[in-house]
C-alpha cells in the first residue's frame, strides 16, 4: 500500500503527504485531488497536517499581500527604457501568423498535453479557421473610409441577417443543431474557444465579417430547445448575433 | 490563474514580440504587482525590487519573439525575475543584506517570540515565514501565493519535482521547529 504520510520525523515525506500543500493551493490536477481527498478522509493525522497547511498557506498569502505594490517609477523607467530601444522591424500591428501562433501557444500548457491527440487536432483546427476569420474580421475594423465608403453588399452589417435565409444547405430534419453566430468585435480567440467549450459547439464553417457556422451537440433538438440555446447565446458578452442556420 | 488568462497572456506576448507598446502595458499591469513580490521576498530591499521588476518587463519586451509557450506567461515572469535577483543579491555583500532585511522587510520590533507572548499565532507564524531561508521562502511563496504546481516550480528554481516536493516538505518543517522554539505547538509534526 502506498504510503499517505511520514510516521517518523526526519524522513522523506510520503507520496501523498508530499502533495498536501498543493492540494491546499487547488494546483494539483483532479486526478492527483481526488487521491489526496481520499487519502485526508480516512487518515485523521494527514488531516491534521493538511489543517496546519491551510494555516501556513493563509498567512503565507497574507504575509504577501502586506508587501504592497511598486511605485509608478518601476513603469516609467521601464517604458523609458523600451522607448531607448532599436525600433522593431515588424509593423506594430498584430499578423496573422502572431495571432495564429499566439493561439497555438496557449494550447500547450499540461492541461492540453494531457488531453487525447484527436481531441487536440480538432482543437487547433478550430483554432485556426477562428484565427483566419477574426483576422478577416480585424483586417475590416481597420479599413480606411474610402473603402467603407462602398462596402460591398455581402459584407454590410445589416444584410448579413437577410443573407443568412437563403445560405445554408438544405439540412435534414434529424440533423444536430446549427446556428449562424457573430462575435463581438472584443471577442478574443480565447474567449470564443471557451464559449465553445461551454456549449459544445464546434464549427462547421465560417464566412466573411467574423460570421461562424456552428454545430451544437449531436443531437436534434426541439425548437424550444433551440430558441432557449439562442437565447442564452445572445445573452453573452461576445456574441453579438445567433440565429438559426437550418 | 484561468486557462483563460494564460491564454489570453500568451496572445499579449505575441502582440509584444511584434512590438506593440499597448500588449506590453496590458502584460504588465496585469503581472507586476506579483512580480514585485517575488523580487521583494528574495531580494529584500524594495529599490532593488522595482529595480528588478523593469527588467524583467523590459527583458520580455527583447525576448517576446523567443517565448515558445511551453509554460505559462507567469512562470517565464517568475524564472525570469528569480534569476535576476540571485544576480542581484550576488552583486551584494551578505552582510549588507542582513543589515537591510531588518529594515526593508521586518520592520517590527517584535522578533518571535514575543510575538507568541502576545498569544498571537499568526503574527508569530508570519514572522517565522519571514525568518525562513531564501531558498525555503522561495519555495513556500511559489506554492502558496504564485499558485504554481509541482512542475512549474521545478521550472522556475531549476531543480527536478521530487526535489520541490521534498524541499516544501523541509521548509514546512523547518517553519514548525521556529514555531516550536517560539513557543507554539501545532500538532505536526
Amino acid at each position: 500500500m502506498m504510503a499517505m504520510s511520514n510516521k517518523v520525523p526526519n524522513q522523506e515525506p510520503g507520496e501523498i503527504e508530499a502533495l498536501l500543500p498543493w492540494h491546499a493551493a487547488g494546483t494539483l490536477n483532479a486526478r492527483d485531488a481526488r487521491r489526496v481527498d481520499d487519502a485526508l478522509a480516512s487518515d485523521p493525522e494527514l488531516a491534521r497536517q493538511y489543517a496546519v497547511i491551510q494555516e501556513e498557506y493563509a498567512e503565507t498569502i497574507g504575509l504577501n499581500e502586506s508587501l504592497g505594490a511598486p511605485s509608478s517609477r518601476a513603469m516609467q523607467k521601464l517604458f523609458a527604457a523600451i522607448d531607448a530601444e532599436p525600433a522593431r522591424s515588424g509593423s506594430t500591428s498584430v499578423g496573422l501568423s502572431a495571432r495564429i501562433s499566439g493561439f497555438f501557444a496557449s494550447l500547450s500548457p499540461r492541461t492540453l498535453a494531457a488531453s487525447a491527440a484527436v481531441g487536440a487536432l480538432a482543437i487547433m483546427l478550430q483554432a485556426s479557421v477562428i484565427g483566419t476569420v477574426l483576422m478577416q474580421r480585424d483586417t475590416r475594423t481597420f479599413q480606411t473610409a474610402s473603402y467603407e465608403a462602398a462596402p460591398s453588399p455581402a459584407s454590410a452589417p445589416t444584410t448579413v441577417t437577410r443573407s443568412l435565409a437563403p445560405a445554408p444547405a438544405p439540412a435534414s430534419v434529424e440533423a444536430p443543431t446549427r446556428l449562424f453566430v457573430r462575435f463581438a468585435p472584443t471577442a478574443r480567440v480565447s474567449d470564443i474557444t471557451a464559449l465553445l467549450d461551454g456549449y459544445q459547439g464546434t464549427i462547421v464553417d465560417s464566412g466573411k465579417d467574423g460570421l461562424f457556422r456552428l454545430q451544437f451537440g449531436n443531437r436534434v433538438m426541439t425548437k424550444d430547445q433551440i430558441a432557449g440555446l439562442i437565447r442564452r447565446l445572445e445573452n453573452e458578452k461576445i456574441v453579438s448575433m445567433a440565429v438559426q442556420a437550418q | 490563474m484561468s486557462a483563460t488568462q494564460a491564454a489570453s497572456d500568451e496572445i499579449l506576448i505575441a502582440r509584444i514580440a511584434q512590438g506593440d507598446r499597448l500588449a506590453m502595458q496590458v502584460l504588465y499591469g496585469r503581472h507586476h504587482v506579483r512580480v514585485f513580490r517575488f523580487g521583494l521576498r528574495l531580494v529584500r530591499n524594495e529599490q532593488i525590487a522595482e529595480d528588478l521588476i523593469s527588467e524583467v518587463f523590459l527583458d520580455v519586451w527583447r525576448q517576446a519573439g523567443k517565448f515558445e509557450g511551453r509554460s505559462a506567461v507567469s512562470t517565464w515572469l517568475l524564472a525570469i525575475t528569480r534569476f535576476k535577483a540571485l544576480s542581484a543579491l550576488r552583486k551584494r555583500k551578505d552582510a549588507e543584506l542582513d543589515d537591510e532585511t531588518a529594515n526593508a522587510i521586518e520592520d517590527t520590533s517584535d522578533n518571535p517570540e514575543v510575538s507568541v507572548q502576545k498569544k498571537d499565532t499568526s503574527d508569530a507564524l508570519r514572522k517565522c515565514l519571514t525568518s525562513l531561508s531564501p531558498e525555503h521562502r522561495e519555495i513556500v511563496d511559489l506554492v502558496y501565493y504564485h499558485e504554481k504546481s509541482v512542475e512549474e516550480v521545478a521550472e522556475i528554481v531549476g531543480i527536478p519535482e521530487n526535489t520541490v516536493k521534498t524541499r516544501l516538505f523541509y521548509a514546512r518543517k523547518k517553519l514548525a521547529d521556529l514555531l516550536k522554539a517560539a513557543g507554539i505547538e501545532r500538532g505536526w509534526p
